[in-house]
């Protein structure tokens, strides 16, 4: 009796989590699979085996142009938030050099975490609006004779917000890689005579590589599926594709939305694999 | 009197792998065999020398008015207890630390502004810090990249100084697959590659356990003289500077205490930090009551108190307060018998009780009380000596030892 309670046991504490994971992660995803290959007519969705919703989407120049513009976001706000972080981790990491201002300094990236996500995003426009703050600087110092327009429900401002939400996805994974590197490789690589640009070049950045790949895996995937952002600073002008399955949901297209939502999951994979490929980042973990 | 120098045989028996066949032909006609692939590496050895040098990390002084000499192509070991300074030291000689005040010099140019890639010197580090992201050779290239030495020269130095420390077959590993031994020699062949003329090493043993320690401190030997350069070495370990040097520095408190060979400290240590810090002596306090000579040589009677008077060989003025220090090893312990002649009045003879016994190998350590004072003292003693003295714990004793091998302390 005793020893198949210790047999079974690992496997009942592991129980509850494997149901978790099962009912709301495999089910709904296996349940998206299925429904993507669904016939809707317009009033009603029918159970059928059908690859129209897959041909309707690459067909469609609407929707392609929409993936362009997704992985257009993706792109930028990934290239400004390894911009952003690069320098500000190694800020903290490098030059503070006293502990307690060092944690001080990071909490305070995280600050903009203490209130919620739309909150931070509708507080963009007073700032941006045409009768925004930075406007009326503008106006008022003569630089401009009519207002900015493209500051706010612009690429601009979806990518702004967006890098605003989740630059500190990659700022901390970042700075954790360099505050593990080992400050006497630095004085070795200098005593051998490396300049401080090659001690970034050959040390600090290899070294970092895991950080930046974790916080590429975090960033890349929060802004493929991100529609809130979009909605809120494109001002109804922009699309992603997550606001496309957004709209389709809302006009009942679910079969359409959920074989849009398979395609996304899968160029999502593809990317996180693609970066794994590149950077070992098991160090890390 | 320790177990390690008790067996020089086995040290010698066992060879490293690497080294044996360099060490060979190496080390007596570097300048002479032009085909010689080592030939090349050798390069000139520099002297090191500090001039009043100060250093201050804002009100704390590290280093205070340090003036040193290391001869080229010694092998010279900053000794002392952690935070005496000797790390500092050592950084600054390489450039990793600027200097407040005074001068650093490399052979005969004044370095102390130099960036420590300017200065001939080569660093080996405490954990190796070798880089884990690179292979063994590109670990190794560095330097020499860094230096833009042409690809050519780079391959074929490389590849020489990889085959000198016996590890080329593993050039394309990353260091953490090679062992704690072997990422030693990487280190050291990373620091030689550059031919540096002073070769600094912060505690290259201390991550290394006990066997591997003993075997590594023979090849750093032999490395030293086979590239004929100036090593200093920073080491907390008293057997390791002993082995080692042909000069130990013994630091305390930023300042240096003694300058010596080992067998000069090991005889004569200069201060009672620096007797403590060497070894087990035992040391007395007290006043100078009189100086006198004994057997024609001039010496120090000290009265200390509880005691009474100790003879020691120095010179002092009369009421100092100094100290005298007697090793473990050079004293006697006879019973306190009736009929035992009494000792003659300049031998130095204090009543004691075995307090207790430890048996570790080669040497048997005694630990003694004086009952007059509480003090404790140290007897060591070659076990098999020991065991035929049939003495017990609780048994009271008498001391004695000569005035010349009592070192009067100065303080």
């Amino acid at each position: 009796m005793y020893k198949s309670w210790k047999v079974l046991q690992p496997y009942l504490l592991a129980t509850p989590q494997t149901l978790i994971f099962l009912m709301f992660l495999v089910f709904p995803i296996l349940m998206i699979f299925v429904v993507s290959f669904w016939q809707f007519n317009g009033y009603a969705m029918t159970p059928a085996f059908t690859f129209e919703n897959y041909v309707n989407i690459f067909s469609s120049q609407v929707s392609l142009a929409t993936y362009l513009n997704t992985f257009k976001y993706v792109t930028l706000v990934w290239g400004l938030c390894v911009a952003i972080a690069l320098p500000v981790s190694y800020y903290l990491a490098f030059c503070i050099k006293r502990e307690s201002i060092r944690v001080l300094l990071f909490l305070l990236c995280t600050i903009p975490f203490w209130t919620s996500n739309i909150i931070r995003m509708i507080s963009w426009i007073p700032l941006l609006g045409r009768e925004g703050l930075v406007n009326q600087a503008l106006l008022n110092l003569n630089l401009v004779q009519q207002p900015v327009e493209w500051l706010l429900y612009s690429d601009f401002a979806i990518v702004l917000g967006m890098v605003h939400l989740y630059n500190f996805f990659m700022i901390a994974p970042v700075f954790n890689s360099m505050m593990r590197i080992d400050r006497t490789l630095i004085t070795a690589a200098r005593d051998m005579g490396a300049s401080g640009f090659e001690v970034l070049k050959e040390i600090i950045l290899p070294l970092t590589a895991p950080g930046m790949a974790i916080g590429s895996i975090f960033v890349v995937t929060l802004t493929m599926g991100e529609y809130v952002t979009v909605r809120l600073m494109g001002g109804g002008q922009a699309a992603s594709i997550g606001k496309l399955i957004s709209t389709q949901i809302g006009s009942l297209q679910y079969p359409l939305a959920a074989a849009n939502a398979v395609i996304l999951l899968l160029f999502t994979l593809v990317m996180v694999t693609g970066i794994l490929r590149v950077v070992d980042i098991q160090k890390e973990l | 009197m320790n177990p390690d120098s008790a067996q020089p045989s086995r040290i010698v028996s066992s060879p490293p792998v690497s080294v044996r066949s360099a060490d060979a032909d190496g080390r007596a006609d570097a300048g002479q065999m032009p085909t010689d692939a080592r030939q090349g590496i050798v390069t000139e050895a520099a002297g090191v020398a500090l001039r009043s040098v100060t250093k201050k990390y804002g009100p704390v002084t590290a280093i205070e008015n340090v003036t040193l000499d290391i001869p080229a192509g010694a092998y010279c070991c900053l000794l002392g207890p952690s935070g005496c300074g000797k790390t500092t030291a050592l950084r600054m000689i390489a450039g990793h630390e600027a200097v407040t005040a005074g001068e650093v010099l490399i052979g005969d140019r004044v370095v102390t502004q130099l960036p420590p890639a300017k200065r001939n010197t080569a660093m080996m580090f405490q954990n190796y810090a070798l880089f884990p992201h690179k292979t063994i050779w590109q670990n190794v290239d560095f330097g020499l990249k860094m230096q833009r030495v042409s690809k050519a020269e780079r391959t074929q130095r490389v590849g020489e100084i990889l085959e000198l420390v016996g590890l080329s077959h593993t050039a394309d590993r990353k260091p953490n697959m090679l062992s704690g031994g072997q990422q030693q020699r990487i280190a050291l062949a990373r620091a030689l590659v550059t031919r540096p003329q002073v070769l600094m090493l912060d505690e290259p043993l201390s991550a290394l356990d006990e066997n591997l320690r003993v075997r590594m401190r023979g090849e750093l030997r032999k490395i030293q003289q086979q590239f004929k350069l100036t090593f200093i070495q920073v080491t907390h370990h008293v057997e390791e500077a002993f082995s080692l040097s042909d000069q130990v520095v013994v630091m305390n408190h930023g300042r240096i205490d003694q300058v010596a060979t080992p067998t000069e400290l090991f005889n004569a240590p200069a201060s009672q930090f620096v007797a403590k810090f060497i070894g087990d002596n035992n040391i007395f306090e007290g006043r100078v009551s009189r100086t006198c000579r004994i057997n024609g040589i001039e010496s120090v009677e000290l009265t200390v108190e509880g005691i009474g008077t100790l003879y020691c060989q120095g010179s002092a003025a009369l009421n100092a307060t100094a100290a005298c220090s007697v090793r473990p090893d050079l004293m006697q312990l006879d019973p306190v018998l009736e009929d035992l002649a009494a000792p003659s009045t300049e031998t130095n003879q204090v009543p004691v009780r075995v307090v207790d016994v430890e048996m570790t190998g080669y040497v048997t350590r005694v630990s003694l009380i004086v009952e007059a004072t509480g003090q404790t003292m140290l007897y060591k003693a070659r076990t098999t000596d020991w065991m035929g003295a049939g003495i017990s714990v609780g048994q009271p004793l008498r001391a004695t030892w000569s005035a010349e091998d009592c070192v009067f302390l100065p303080s």
